[in-house]
């Protein structure tokens, strides 16, 4: 099994340094082609477990609470602006 | 006996007795870490100042009289593994990327601790993000096995079983997703509990994989894992996975014996070599669960030969889905500083959740799923638990598999069927074979978390290897 791990990383928006390439093609590959063992699995007709509580619908009434104030959000941030969080430009000419 | 050497139930009867305070139980614990910790490295954040300052408002509490039945917990000093947010104290997942990240919240789990009266004493090594089954991928060093410091202590919960084993703590809290509970209690020689997913809240503990995290904990014995269950568990407002049932009385029905019980034991896999001694020791276990009067019968599990490729897609894509938070604006670092087993768990999962792949990993993983937990179901009409080995091997040599990811994930092999089924398992030690620990895990259906401390107890009543310390 082989992975394009250039692609991958970057729908992962994981920044790879060169080196790195050849090392995670390989152990990723290696781990792929384990994993496969499980077409060996016949499924047939087998529902699929996503979760095992078995609840559903879980809810609670949506009334407000005190919740952090905009200082604690903000806190841990390396980059704020005018009580904001400070982002990249999304949209450049 | 020293003070830090103490089980919960010791330190309880001390304290209430007055034979010694919180204070001066906390100080023995701070003076072991000094002690031990530069070799084993189980510590990412000590909280001595904090851990004092708690010490001594809980003798004040004990002194206004009857404070313990509120306060079940109270001056007990414990660890938190460096994955649950604790305000106003460093939580790094053991990750560079949250180096420096101080959380504005405690998680449920630490509240509830603290309301107990416990008294955390600092925040344990890890695999980075809880990824690996030995230790060594902290971004800050690997943590020492105390029994042969050449050797891994098990992973990922790695520093909270080392302080424990080593009497740095009292007690110390875990996760467990895929054995990162059961593995190292069994490579420490520790008792460590997995709880039924749901039973134990979720909130503010670092996620790994959403739908098989389980909330744990680590204690010297059965008695004490009891107890600290009956202080986490119970329904979260904040994690709406947790479960609505009320838990049992854990402790009701501990010492009643297990005469009559229908125990089933997984001692062989066709897909899988054992070696002798470990057969020999389960084997052990299994003879002085039959004097004990369970009737025990040997059983197959025959989906646990597709439970690791099963878990090694489902737990990635979790895992990459988690992590995706991690962009480095709210708080931590920049995506670049996460460490290679992340990375690849990462990649792995954005590749099997990806158009073109889902059905034949992801959705091919969740319908195998389906028949893993289906075989534990079937078991459960026939037996009220199931025992195997934890590991299917003895603790190794640092650096032996780090370069080999499908070596490593194999040591999962026994511990992740439970948590595919959602269902609670007890690591409880059975002995050592060349002087390094080895443990079995107690399993049964969901939520019967009473019945698996009623067995662990009897056995360990039984075989006290919980005495057994190692020579630090």
């Amino acid at each position: 099994m082989k992975i394009d791990v250039v692609h991958v990383a970057q729908l992962a928006n994981l920044p790879l340094k060169p080196e790195e390439k050849e090392k995670f093609e390989k152990q990723l590959s290696e781990i792929l082609t384990y994993v496969e063992k499980l077409k060996e699995v016949d499924t047939k007709s087998v529902e699929i477990t996503s979760q095992v509580t078995g609840l559903e619908n879980v809810t609670r009434k949506d009334e407000a609470k005190p919740s952090l104030s905009q200082e604690e959000a903000l806190s841990e941030t390396k980059s704020q602006h005018n009580e904001f969080f400070k982002v990249k430009a999304v949209f450049e000419n | 006996m020293k003070l830090n050497e103490l089980t919960i139930k010791e330190a309880k009867e001390g304290l209430s007795k007055k034979e010694f305070s919180s204070v001066e139980l906390t100080t023995a614990c701070l003076r072991q870490i000094r002690k031990h910790n530069p070799s084993l490295n189980a510590f990412i954040t000590i909280t001595e100042k904090e851990a004092l300052e708690s010490a001594k408002k809980a003798d004040d509490l004990a002194s206004q009289g009857d404070a313990f039945k509120a306060s079940p917990l109270l001056g007990i000093p414990i660890t938190l593994k460096d994955l649950f947010s604790t305000k106003g104290i460093k939580t790094t997942a053991a990750s560079k990327v949250l180096e420096d990240y101080v959380p504005t919240y405690d998680a449920t789990v630490v509240s509830k601790l603290k309301d107990a009266g416990a008294v955390i004493i600092g925040k344990t090594n890890l695999d980075a993000w809880a990824h690996g089954s030995s230790g060594e991928n902290s971004d800050f060093g690997p943590t020492k096995n105390p029994w042969n410091k050449e050797y891994v202590p098990g992973g990922s919960s790695s520093g909270s079983a080392v302080a424990l084993a080593s009497d740095m703590c009292i007690a110390s809290t875990g996760t467990d997703t895929g054995g990162s509970i059961r593995l190292p209690a069994s490579f420490c020689n520790v008792i460590g509990l997995k709880p039924t997913y749901s039973r134990v809240s979720r909130y503010g503990i670092i996620a790994m994989a959403s739908s098989l995290d389980s909330i744990g904990h680590f204690t010297k014995t059965v008695e004490d894992s009891a107890l600290f269950l009956s202080v986490t568990a119970g329904q979260d407002q904040m994690d709406a996975t947790t479960s609505p049932n009320a838990p049992e009385d854990y402790l009701k029905n501990l010492k009643n014996g297990i005469k009559g019980m229908r125990i089933g034991i997984v001692s062989q896999y066709s897909f899988l070599g054992i070696e002798d001694n470990l057969k020999k020791l389960l084997a052990e276990a299994s003879e002085t669960l039959k004097k004990l009067g369970a009737k025990v019968e040997n059983i197959s599990l025959p989906t646990t030969q597709y439970a690791t490729a099963c878990y090694y897609i489902i737990q990635p894509s979790e895992v990459s889905s988690n992590l995706a938070r991690y962009d480095g604006i709210r708080f931590g670092s920049a995506r670049s500083a996460f460490g290679d087993e992340a990375k690849r768990r990462i990649m792995l999962g954005t590749y099997t959740l990806s158009a073109g792949y889902y059905d034949a990993y992801y959705r091919k993983a969740m319908q195998v799923r389906t028949l893993i937990k289906k075989d534990f179901d079937d078991k459960w009409k026939k037996y009220d638990a199931i025992i195997s080995l934890v590991s299917p091997t003895l603790p190794w040599k640092l650096g032996e598999k780090i370069n080999d990811p499908v070596k490593m994930y194999m040591s999962d092999v026994l511990t992740v069927t439970p948590n595919l089924a959602g269902i609670p398992g007890l690591s409880v030690p059975i002995g050592f074979s060349d002087g390094l620990p080895v443990g079995m895990q107690i399993l049964g259906p969901q939520f019967s978390e009473a019945k698996l401390f009623q067995i662990g107890h009897a056995y360990e009543q039984a075989t006290q290897w919980y005495t057994h310390k190692p020579k630090l």
